[in-house]
């Protein structure tokens, strides 16, 4: 097992914040709009630098995805910043309508997502969004896993010609990814080679499914471990590469099983490759409050939850 | 003073609604009424009021926009649109049949020339026109936008959310024009879900608003959009609240929330037409 470590733990959020101000320095056509959450979206250095580049909107979500399609006409790169639930579900009409139909170059920047911003309940957490973004024709759904890696996305959304949805979350998380790793939108990374199980994870379900490769090491396992940080579209050529040597997969998201990556990984397998899978992730239900981490084990979203699932997928191979 | 002879512009109109009851009537199907009402507005835009490049660009930097947000009066826009050169006239007999440019309501995603967004799920169109007002602030481009919504979508909450944020940012580049004409699919607007004082509604929520009466009369329509126009570029927004009649032009269409959104027979399309005499050659069907 490859060797991870880290230095230092951060918001995915605050990776977004310092992607969204690099990429304004870029380009001047990168603008921004926050729906009334500036502070919880980290975008305070954008608006420092470029104060006349940013739109508060209010607590007004649906104007805002509308606003944002509109400034695209004039040739604007729209970040629009709230909630993940509130990017998604509240306004799934316009997204569908002013964005995704209309090819808007619109950049859904959704913090918060999952079950860990917490303590404010399933009211504000949503587990159904990547399932709806990932629906619309056109939509590119990107999940990354920690600082560095949601600092890159985010520069790269930003050079991507069409509507892209980011999202990302509010709890600390180890730095793991190489700073100077590019982020290619639609491919893989490759974490640890090996041969008994793929284990695909998106997310902050990256870092947990690193540290069930090192349990599984100690049990003998060797855990093929690859970080699917665009869910849409899917790296393929990754999946059945990894899956035709292994023979079985987990996959492992903080959302609802239905509609997120294990679906799209499910999806492709059974047309393609069919092979024993297990899913980590939530069993379709809501959220509740608490802490972030005690909710990520309540519902099995956590490196004890993948070294099961693997021992289950890996009985299921050896059955078929 | 206009561009155009008043007489001229009425030619267009009548050859506008003859290609609307056409359209209308080739697919039998889309939305008739709203269409014939508004039919003065979209002609008085596009071949009097608005600056407009000879090609379209979907950007549209240095020119006036206009966004349609009751995508559901496609058939008023299209003929429009090709009238004023962005498509072929004989494009119109393909309204809503497969394989078609001109979708059902209007959409980017087939290219047509002249489309900028895609409407017709109501509530949408004063936020992307307020998006792309914005972006001419940003891009020092002083053109204008205009935005067409109809009276029942004001129901819709959105465009109240839109309506607080063009006051509050000064959006001064923005015509909105509603169109006022008291009725929806199903029935009258007082009826269905009352819009209360519209006037007072908006000029409370930060706007100017201009009426225009007689929103079937080319000459009101005209100097009351000069006037809305007059009106930008002192830190409010515009509204126009043009008063129309459903089904205008046709009299068994007008009076009526009836002729909504159903096609006219045969018979109907000839009586129809002969109250709208050709003027500048039909589209070939």
């Amino acid at each position: 097992m490859k060797k991870y470590t880290y230095t230092e733990s951060k918001d995915t959020r605050s990776g977004f914040g310092a992607g969204l101000l690099e990429a304004g320095k870029e380009d001047e056509n990168v603008v921004a709009l926050c729906a009334d959450l500036i502070g919880s979206l980290k975008m305070n250095d954008f608006i420092k630098a470029f104060p006349e580049r940013f739109f508060q909107i209010g607590i007004a979500e649906a104007n805002m995805m509308g606003i944002a399609a509109g400034l695209t006409i004039g040739g604007k790169i729209p970040f629009t910043g709230t909630f993940a639930n509130f990017s998604t579900g509240r306004v799934y009409d316009q997204i569908r309508q002013s964005i995704a139909y209309s090819d808007k170059n619109v950049k859904i920047a959704a913090s918060h997502a999952g079950l860990t911003l917490g303590e404010d309940g399933a009211t504000h957490q949503i587990l159904e969004d990547i399932g709806l973004m990932k629906m619309l024709p056109g939509m590119t759904v990107i999940n990354p896993c920690d600082y560095n890696q949601t600092k890159a996305a985010t520069l790269a959304a930003a050079k991507h010609k069409g509507p892209v949805y980011l999202r990302f979350g509010r709890p600390v998380v180890p730095v793991f990814t190489p700073e100077d790793q590019e982020f290619v939108i639609g491919e893989a990374v490759m974490l640890n080679p090996g041969n008994a199980v793929t284990i695909l994870a998106t997310g902050h379900l990256v870092w947990e499914a690193i540290r069930a490769g090192e349990e599984l090491e100690t049990l003998g396992i060797d855990a093929e471990i690859i970080n699917i940080h665009t869910i849409k579209p899917l790296d393929e050529k990754a999946v059945l590469t990894s899956v035709a040597k292994t023979g079985c997969v987990v996959t492992a998201e903080e959302h609802n099983r239905i509609g997120g990556l294990g679906d799209s990984v499910a999806q492709l397998l059974a047309k393609q490759l069919p092979t024993p899978q297990e899913y980590v992730a939530v069993n379709d239900s809501f959220g509740e409050s608490g802490p972030p981490s005690a909710l990520m084990d309540k519902y099995g979203l956590n490196a004890d939850a993948i070294v099961a699932a693997v021992l289950r997928v890996l009985k299921r191979k050896v059955a078929t | 003073m206009t561009k155009h002879s008043i007489h001229n512009l009425e030619a267009i109109v009548k050859q506008v609604r003859r290609d609307i009851l056409r359209m209308v009537h080739g697919c039998q199907s889309g939305h008739p009424g709203g269409s014939l009402g508004c039919t003065e507005l979209l002609v008085s835009l596009y071949f009097e009021l608005m600056q407009r490049k000879d090609h379209f660009d979907l950007n549209g930097m240095g020119e006036d926009l206009f966004f349609l947000s009751n995508g559901h009066i496609s058939p008023v826009f299209y003929s429009v649109l090709a009238r004023s050169g962005y498509f072929p006239i004989d494009e119109l007999a393909t309204f809503r049949k497969l394989n078609s440019r001109l979708q059902g309501h209007p959409t980017t995603h087939e290219g047509l020339p002249g489309i900028r967004v895609a409407s017709g799920s109501l509530g949408q169109g004063l936020s992307v026109a307020i998006g792309a007002a914005q972006a001419k602030k940003l891009n020092k481009d002083n053109r204008f936008v205009y935005v067409l919504m109809g009276d029942g979508e004001l129901q819709e909450g959105q465009v109240w959310e839109a309506a607080m944020y063009a006051a509050h940012n000064e959006m001064d580049n923005l015509i909105a024009i509603v169109d006022y004409n008291g009725a929806q699919i199903d029935g009258a607007t007082n009826d269905v879900l009352s819009l209360g004082d519209l006037p007072r509604k908006w000029m409370a929520f930060g706007w100017k608003v201009i009426e225009i009466m007689r929103g079937n009369d080319i000459s009101s329509v005209i100097s009351g959009l000069q006037k809305a126009r007059a009106s930008t570029g002192v830190g409010l927004p515009v509204m126009v609240l043009l008063h129309t009649e459903m089904g205008n032009g046709v009299d068994f269409m007008m009076g009526s929330h009836k002729w909504h959104g159903i096609a006219p027979s045969d018979e109907q399309l000839s009586l129809a037409l002969n109250q709208n005499a050709e003027t500048l050659g039909d589209y070939i069907a």
